[in-house]
């Protein structure tokens, strides 16, 4: 286990070019300006029943870069993250309005499904929660209900490279068939980020992954985020601002329901322009 | 005399209580201490010794006063008579002794019943008041005893708690000494039929017909016991019972849990539920009077010959009763899979009738297949639709449409009219009822089993 996660801790140091630095400062804040933008919100406002959550939030997510959202807790940003992929349609008297784009398509349209939305962008939950079935079945499900497969061959090879990319195969190759409840909470979570992967989504949505892990399991997460970063975009809710400042390139601060600052993650923990988000990195509130 | 004696106690049990409290109070005042318990565990205590040692005195006396008037009676006739008499022949002067003493006279009793009866009389009004003197000293000694070893810092909590403890025990001890019991009753009787009948013939034999003549006059059957069509029969209303029950029940929680609005649900869920108040004795009456004649009509439509008492009429009304059962079971097991894992499946993509079926079912299942066992035991188990709808033949046969018979019809017509308990024909009916109580155990447990196993995964 131990020598497993310094193999990889090497790797990832080699394809930094040996330098002993965090992701956050592997991304200089030009190259994420000059990415290209993945979603756009529009003015959105989010209702639960008559009481606001989100007011007129604009954001843009820029691609293959780690977008993190923080702010204390209730300020929106798991609500926000959850309009991304529509998942507050699942929640009763939950209403959104306002634009979200993904490439050009506006989600909230009316010719949207949001269950085929759903597979482009996919999302990772606070505790992990894998299905009780075997960790075979548990990257299979997506694929299988989008058709993905359609021999068993191809399905290996969709778990196999899912696994892979989720930095997971080495660990469950030989028990594939085990239930995936079986393994440790961060491998369950790893798990999870697999399962996300296998049905190709364009964009992973993280609503705190690693807020059920232990550190060591928070730190193999957190490596797998910069992995993930070179062919995915990445938004993540985190409470931890020193996890924001490692894994991410860019950080969104959200208080009271308003997104208050955007900008490059090294801009906003360095110098933020609102008295409130300095506060707020500072401990003076959260 | 009973009644008065109960009154009496628990007025001295409720002095003792006040006692009790007050000493306890007045002990509190005048060593100006604190008292290590409250003065109503001091008066608790005082009132259990009162109560319960003269309790249990009163059972004993009167397990044991009957006999023991009895024997002095009988003592007491002449020996001359009484000389030579054998054992059941003395009950039953016994029993004539007693009648006459309660002035149920049918024939001129000889002059020494007579004598005995007066004898008895007086014995009895004797005991019973020996009895209330007796008990009452009982309960002012308690309450003496009781109350003398009250101090500061007497500990009447922890007595009081261990007393609870006590009775608490004694409660359940008394559910399970009655279902042993109830198997020992079953066993001893279902023993003495197999000795009359091989247990291969009971279990293997493909003929049923138990109605053999109890007196000489009687017109009967043959006298078969072989029970395989008895079984198939229970077996083939239960399973037509679950083919409506399963399905109607599932598809019902599963609607009720995922799909129904909050105030539908809290509407459709209680009148489901009712489904399962309604009196076995009600679907009997539905199941004969309107399920089975409608069935029969609708078969001569289309050219089926239905049996009056079709299984399918029974095993359909049974599978009525049994659809709340299902649904609810299930409902509960829907209800505890996390939400984590529906959203899960949402953020894969599915659409909500393929989390159902690949997410929340499989994971439910157990929870599922519990309530089904459940249900399936209660299905071979019920007596009153199937007495009332069922067929009173043994037929070995699988056809719905058919008239058979179960377990318990049988054993319900084995008990009715002319019972003889040397008679295999009476006996018969405990053989059933003990495989009968063994099936439904094993279900039970197997679905007890299945339901624990499920809770523990997510909690």
């Amino acid at each position: 286990m131990k020598t497993a996660q310094n193999t990889a801790q090497a790797e990832s140091q080699t394809a930094t070019n040996g330098a002993t630095m965090t992701p956050a400062e592997t991304a200089s804040p030009q190259v994420t300006e000059m990415h290209p933008i993945k979603m756009t919100a529009r003015k959105v406002d989010v209702f639960y029943g008559t009481k606001q959550a989100l007011f007129g939030v604009d954001l843009e997510i820029r691609d293959n870069a780690v977008t993190a959202l923080i702010g204390p807790s209730g300020c929106g940003k798991s609500t926000f993250l959850r309009c991304l992929n529509r998942m507050n349609d699942v929640i009763d008297n939950c209403r959104v309005e306002g634009e979200i784009r993904l490439g050009d398509t506006n989600i909230y349209g009316a010719n949207i499904d949001p269950v085929l939305l759903r597979a482009r962008v996919g999302m990772v939950f606070q505790k992990p929660n894998p299905f009780p079935k075997s960790i075979y079945e548990n990257i299979a499900y997506g694929p299988r209900i989008h058709g993905m497969a359609e021999r068993r061959a191809e399905m290996d090879e969709i778990v196999e490279t899912s696994l892979r990319k989720a930095a997971l195969w080495d660990e469950v190759k030989d028990r594939l068939q085990e239930p995936g409840t079986g393994l440790s909470g961060g491998q369950q979570q790893r798990l999870c980020i697999a399962r996300a992967i296998a049905v190709n989504p364009e964009v992973i949505l993280m609503d705190e992954p690693c807020s059920a892990l232990d550190p060591i399991a928070t730190a193999r997460v957190e490596e797998l985020i910069d992995e993930l970063r070179e062919n995915y975009t990445i938004v993540i809710v985190t409470h931890s601002m020193q996890q924001a400042a490692r894994v991410s390139q860019r950080t969104a601060f959200f208080h009271l329901g308003n997104l208050v600052e955007e900008d490059e993650t090294d801009q906003i923990f360095t110098n933020p322009r609102d008295k409130r988000t300095q506060d707020y990195i500072t401990g003076r509130f959260g | 005399m009973l009644t008065t004696l109960f009154i009496c106690l628990v007025a001295v049990a409720a002095a003792g209580y006040f006692f009790g409290q007050r000493k306890a109070r007045g002990l509190a005042a005048s060593q100006n201490t604190r008292l290590h318990s409250l003065p109503g565990y001091h008066g608790a205590y005082v009132a259990f010794w009162v109560g319960l040692p003269s309790l249990v005195l009163v059972l004993f006396w009167l397990l044991f006063q009957d006999a023991v008037v009895e024997g002095l009676v009988v003592s007491a006739i002449p020996s001359e008579i009484t000389q030579g008499m054998s054992g059941n022949r003395i009950d039953l002067l016994v029993s004539e002794i007693k009648s006459v003493a309660a002035g149920r006279i049918f024939v001129e009793p000889q002059p020494y019943v007579l004598e005995a009866a007066a004898h008895y009389n007086i014995l009895n009004n004797t005991a019973e008041k020996a009895m209330l003197v007796v008990v009452l000293a009982l309960a002012v000694l308690g309450l003496g005893y009781a109350r003398r070893n009250l101090s500061a810092d007497f500990r009447a909590r922890q007595k009081v708690g261990l007393t609870m403890d006590g009775l608490m025990i004694l409660c359940s001890v008394i559910a399970i000494v009655t279902t042993l019991g109830i198997i020992a009753s079953l066993l001893f009787e279902a023993i003495r039929f197999f000795e009359k009948v091989p247990v291969g013939e009971f279990f293997f034999g493909l003929s049923w017909e138990p109605q053999i003549a109890i007196r000489a006059d009687q017109v009967a059957g043959t006298g078969a016991f072989g029970a395989v069509p008895v079984f198939t029969g229970t077996l083939l209303i239960a399973a037509i019972a679950m083919a409506v029950a399963i399905p109607i029940g599932l598809f019902s929680a599963i609607y009720l849990t995922e799909y129904a609005g909050d105030r539908f649900r809290s509407v459709i869920k209680p009148v489901l539920e009712m489904l399962a108040g309604v009196p076995t004795v009600v679907y009997g009456f539905f199941a004969v009077l309107t399920v089975a004649p409608a069935l029969r009509e609708a078969g001569a439509a289309i050219g089926l010959d239905v049996a009056p008492n079709s299984a399918l009429a029974a095993g359909a009304v049974m599978g009525i009763m049994i659809i709340p059962f299902i649904s609810s079971l299930s409902d509960d097991a829907i209800t505890a899979v996390p939400r984590a894992m529906r959203d899960g499946s949402y953020a894969m993509g599915a659409t909500k009738a393929e989390t159902i079926i690949r997410v929340l079912l499989p994971a439910a299942l157990p929870g599922i297949v519990g309530g089904i066992l459940l249900a399936v035991s209660r299905a071979i188990g019920e007596t009153m639709i199937v007495v009332m709808a069922a067929g009173l033949i043994a037929k070995l046969t699988a056809n719905p449409l058919d008239a058979v018979t179960t377990v318990t019809v049988q054993i319900v017509t084995l008990l009715i009219g002319d019972t003889e308990f040397d008679n295999p024909k009476t006996l018969a009916a405990f053989a059933l009822g003990l495989v009968l109580f063994v099936a439904t155990l094993l279900l039970n447990i197997v679905a007890l089993r299945v339901v624990q196993k499920y809770r523990e995964r997510y909690e």
